[in-house]
């Protein structure tokens, strides 16, 4: 064991930066015990302590050093580190003082935000979570978007009860799309400003109206989504009420059309009741079995409008389509636009399988990836139990083209029906993945001697930043027949399977 | 409908949590976001985190509680002995932090509890304390905070010791708190030498009673004011006390010297004050514990209004659950060693003192205390990042705190379980440490946090209590 006291007069330091000197030095290997400290009586005491004797003269303007090592190289090591720790010491560290903390919270990105104030939330959380999130929003005065879907029903209600109590909105859960102002946000397309006003319980099925409602030159005010459940019994169409309300205060807007699934019994008299009062036209369009299709409710909204319709357009495929017959597959990306093509097929067609059937008998069980389906199916790739863990395929077509693969081998299948929807978020350039997959697709059934059609869906308009007229003319030269209505394309698909639609 | 009318009115500026994409896809428009930096929240906390937001009295709650927190007062009105002011009898003892029985107490702990048996006269070594505590016979421990004071590390209060009495008028809010005795070898810290029992001797039979007089004399002292000042003085008001002492000795100078004392007593008790930069923190700690309860027992509200140790357990209050604790066991601070004090010499975390950072300063005023930030381990920018983090989690500004630092922006005031719980963002105390051994006295200080279960069960508390939606 080793021991060394100096004593240097006059050397001052605080008594902080001696004692995380003491620390470094402390953590020498070797080294018993350390005290670099100015010599007060405090520190003389604890000196004393550790078994040293100061000079008498030692006064608190005095530096020791103190050091206990188990042998003549850690005491060494130390002594070094002691004068190098007091070196640097004597450096100003640079010091910034540094931007604040990002926020965690809603609430704090609402309390902190500078520039314009808030006016609007955007949750897109995990479902377990998005209650908590948006109910965060409402504290902090913003109405809500929750893009976020698997909230359970439960928390759907309190959000929405939460919310009008406070005279504020919730669009969603699972709000595919809203356009606000000309903004849109989650999956939205880029629309023009005009009269008509959207409430929305389906996501896509607000993306295809708009779409084909700007097709015929008139403009949207602002598209609220309101959930898919708004308009059960449970929930009671409380957003729908409060953005009626909304859109009926707004000046822009003229004519207000409802997009939903047909709405519980009571829950419709009540909106409908509460619509009549509202001084403004209000369209119902809703999906369903013995529902007009959206490409009607459109219709009827550009009319109402005032406007002329003019039927959505509509691209070649550069090969003649055969119509050979076989069975019908549909690829959906968005589910409404999945619920109407199987509408408008099981009515020629008679059953069509789907994960989202439109009875329960007509389930498939069984994988969706690679399993081979049976007779006339569709499934719908933007079902939570398909994006579990992998991006929506309106982002990544990579999970349709490869069960294009899987039904260009199936002898049975004769046509394939896509959806393919533009939009801000949507993926940049869909034609450039799935071009390439009709292509080949088309190519192995030939291959083994067989024709397989191919019919895509388009949703888009002429100011997506996909370029519509781009994307519908390459997917044709695909060998797709490409149309902008759903309901087309769904008949076109049905009557090349062999179907009267 | 105001809020809905400029939603569709004015160009959306929007704040967005979750996925990227939809925040670049919004920026691609030319839109003003805000973006959250979104972590799921403390595993397994979903459930009750829907509960306690969905909870419709929680706003409301949470509001009233940080105005009454913002609105309590904090007076010096008298020094007295505990006997006086709580009824104290021999062998009741209070303590620091959530309920605690002999057997699990900490060396700390025991250390106080031997002194203050020594200083009562119920024992005459410290072998025979022990064993009296241990037999337990007309012994009775209880938390401070269970009868509304505070106190310091063991925060050992016995009859006869000598304790500052404040007031809030505003919400008529009486705490306390003991004198404090100084830095090293001392009872609060576990210490029971000879030497710490003196120096209670006097404080009981010479500070205290000076005190008193100069006080009363004087009516009252604003201690919310003193603390206003000092942490624009670079104090926090726990670990550094320095400018707040200076300043209490100055208001009291003037009655100190007309007490009628003779003027060698006069210059033992100012020399005291003067000479113990922690001095003050005594007063902080009762003013911090006016304030938040103040805000105590508001059914609904989701408010923390104690954080306290026992050298054992760190225990929370909460607004909403009144005076149950909800604790988990104390970390160990990490920071800067007296001496040849290290690691391994260490108490867990105790003491009453973070009722500092449960008010908004301590740990929550590093920003504004650069003095203080290396004596606890860290740097500047570390404080700075410290403090604004604190906001995260709090619900509320205090303008009377204001830190100049930060554009004098109140303290993050008012630390709400559901935001802890949702971040992971768990309150900054700076803190002294306490030889873990009995007897031994400070051994360091240095920075250190709550246990997460503290929160985590007081949610579950919260959760349990919400009314089940109609």
């Amino acid at each position: 064991m080793t021991r060394h006291l100096d004593v240097r007069p006059g050397a001052y330091h605080d008594s902080v930066t001696l004692m995380q000197v003491s620390r470094t030095v402390n953590d020498e290997p070797g080294v018993n015990a350390a005290l670099v400290a100015m010599a007060t009586e405090l520190n003389l005491d604890l000196l004393a302590g550790m078994g040293f004797h100061a000079p008498e003269s030692a006064g608190p303007n005095d530096l020791l050093v103190a050091l206990d090592a188990a042998d003549d190289d850690a005491l060494s090591r130390a002594q070094a580190r002691v004068d190098a720790a007091l070196t640097e010491r004597a450096r100003p560290a640079a010091v910034s003082s540094g931007n604040g903390p990002a926020a965690h919270t809603i609430g704090t990105a609402a309390r902190n935000a500078s520039g314009t104030p808030p006016t609007v939330a955007f949750v897109s959380t995990p479902g377990t979570s998005a209650f908590v999130d948006a109910v965060d929003a409402l504290d902090h005065e913003l109405p809500v978007i929750v893009f976020s879907d698997n909230v359970p029903l439960e928390q759907e209600i309190r959000l929405k009860q939460l919310a009008s109590q406070r005279d504020l909105l919730v669009m969603g859960p699972d709000c595919g799309t809203a356009v606000i102002g000309g903004v849109g946000f989650g999956f939205a397309n880029v629309v023009r400003p005009g009269p008509v006003g959207l409430v929305a319980a389906s996501g896509t099925g607000a993306q295809h109206v708009m779409s084909l409602v700007d097709a015929a030159g008139v403009g949207i005010s602002h598209c609220l989504g309101v959930g898919g459940r708004d308009l059960s019994d449970a929930v009671g169409g409380i957003s729908t009420i409060t953005a009626l309300d909304m859109l009926a205060a707004d000046d822009t807007t003229e004519v207000i059309a409802v997009v939903s699934k047909p709405p519980d019994p009571e829950v419709a008299k009540r909106v409908r009741a509460h619509a009549d009062a509202l001084g403004k036209p209000v369209l119902f369009a809703l999906m369903g079995e013995d529902q007009p299709d959206l490409t009607m409710a459109a219709r009827s909204v550009v009319e109402a409008a005032g406007a002329e319709w003019t039927e959505p357009g509509s691209w070649t495929p550069s090969a003649p389509e055969t119509g050979t017959g076989g069975y019908l597959r549909g690829l959906f990306a968005g589910g409404t636009l999945c619920d109407e093509a199987m509408v408008i097929a099981s009515s020629a067609l008679g059953p069509i399988r789907s994960n989202i059937p439109l009875r329960p008998e007509w389930a498939i069980d069984g994988d969706l990836h690679t399993g081979r389906l049976d007779g006339h199916a569709m499934i719908d790739f933007g079902d939570d139990e398909l994006t579990r863990g992998r991006p929506h395929p309106m982002i990544d077509g990579s999970l349709r083209a490869e069960r294009m693969v899987v039904e260009a081998a199936d002898p049975a299948c004769g046509v394939i029906l896509l959806d393919v929807i533009l939009g801000h978020a949507a993926h940049p350039d869909p034609a450039s993945e799935l071009a390439p997959a009709i292509i080949d697709a088309r190519n192995r059934a030939r291959a083994d001697g067989r024709q397989l059609d191919v019919v895509v869906s388009l949703t888009g308009t002429s100011d997506d930043p996909q370029d519509l007229n781009g994307q519908g003319s390459r997917l044709a030269e695909a060998g797709a027949s490409v149309y902008l209505s759903n309901a087309a394309a769904a008949r076109a698909a049905v009557e090349l399977a062999g179907g009267q639609p | 409908m105001s809020t809905l009318h400029d939603l569709i009115s004015t160009e959306p500026s929007v704040v967005t949590a979750g996925v990227e994409l939809f925040d670049d896809a919004l920026a691609a428009q030319a839109v003003a976001t805000h973006r959250v930096e979104w972590r799921p929240p403390l595993d397994g906390t979903d459930e009750d985190l829907a509960r306690v937001m969905g909870d419709e009295r929680r706003a409301a709650a949470n509001a009233r509680a940080i105005e009454r927190m913002l609105a309590a007062s904090a007076e010096l009105v008298d020094v007295r002995p505990a006997r006086e002011v709580l009824g104290l009898q021999p062998g009741e003892f209070l303590h620091a932090g959530p309920p605690l029985s002999w057997y699990r107490a900490s060396g700390p702990m025991r250390g106080a509890l031997i002194g203050a048996m020594l200083f009562e006269g119920l024992a005459d070594t410290p072998d025979d304390a022990e064993a009296k505590l241990a037999a337990g016979d007309g012994i009775a421990l209880q938390p401070c905070h269970d009868r509304g004071g505070v106190g310091p590390m063991a925060g050992l209060v016995s009859p006869s010791m000598w304790m500052f009495e404040l007031r809030d008028e505003t919400h008529g809010q009486t705490s306390w708190c003991t004198l404090n005795e100084g830095l090293g070898k001392v009872l609060r810290y576990g210490a029971y030498a000879p030497e710490v029992i003196d120096r209670l001797r006097w404080m009981g039979e010479v500070l205290g009673p000076v005190l008193q007089t100069a006080v009363r004399q004087r009516g009252s002292i604003d201690i919310k004011g003193i603390i206003s000042q000092m942490v624009q003085m670079g104090d926090e008001g726990h670990n550094r006390n320095r400018a707040g002492t200076l300043m209490f000795l100055r208001e009291l100078m003037p009655d100190l010297i007309d007490s009628g004392a003779p003027s060698s007593r006069v210059s033992e008790v100012a020399r005291f004050i003067g000479g113990n930069d922690h001095f003050f923190l005594n007063l902080v700690m009762p003013a911090g514990k006016l304030q938040s309860a103040a805000a105590s027992g508001i059914a609904g509200s989701s408010v923390v209004t104690v954080m306290a140790r026992n050298g054992t357990d760190f225990g929370i209050q909460v607004s909403g659950t009144g005076g149950q604790w909800f604790t988990g066991p104390a970390n160990t601070p990490d920071g800067l060693f007296l001496g040849s004090f290290g690691p391994d010499d260490a108490n867990p975390d105790i003491g009453d003192s973070t009722i500092c950072e449960t008010m908004g300063i301590g740990g929550f005023a590093m920003a504004s205390a650069p003095a203080i930030v290396r004596f606890v381990g860290g740097t500047v920018p570390d404080a700075l990042y410290t403090s604004q983090l604190m906001y995260e989690i709090t619900l509320g500004e205090n303008p009377a705190y204001a830190y100049p630092i930060l554009e004098f922006r109140g303290a993050p005031t008012g630390i709400d379980v559901t935001r802890v719980v949702r971040t992971g963002i768990l309150p900054q105390i700076n803190t002294g440490m306490a030889g873990k051994v009995a007897g031994t006295g400070q051994v360091g200080a240095g920075l250190v946090k709550p246990p997460v279960e503290c929160f985590t069960s007081a949610l579950s508390a919260l959760a349990a209590q919400s009314p089940l939606p109609s």
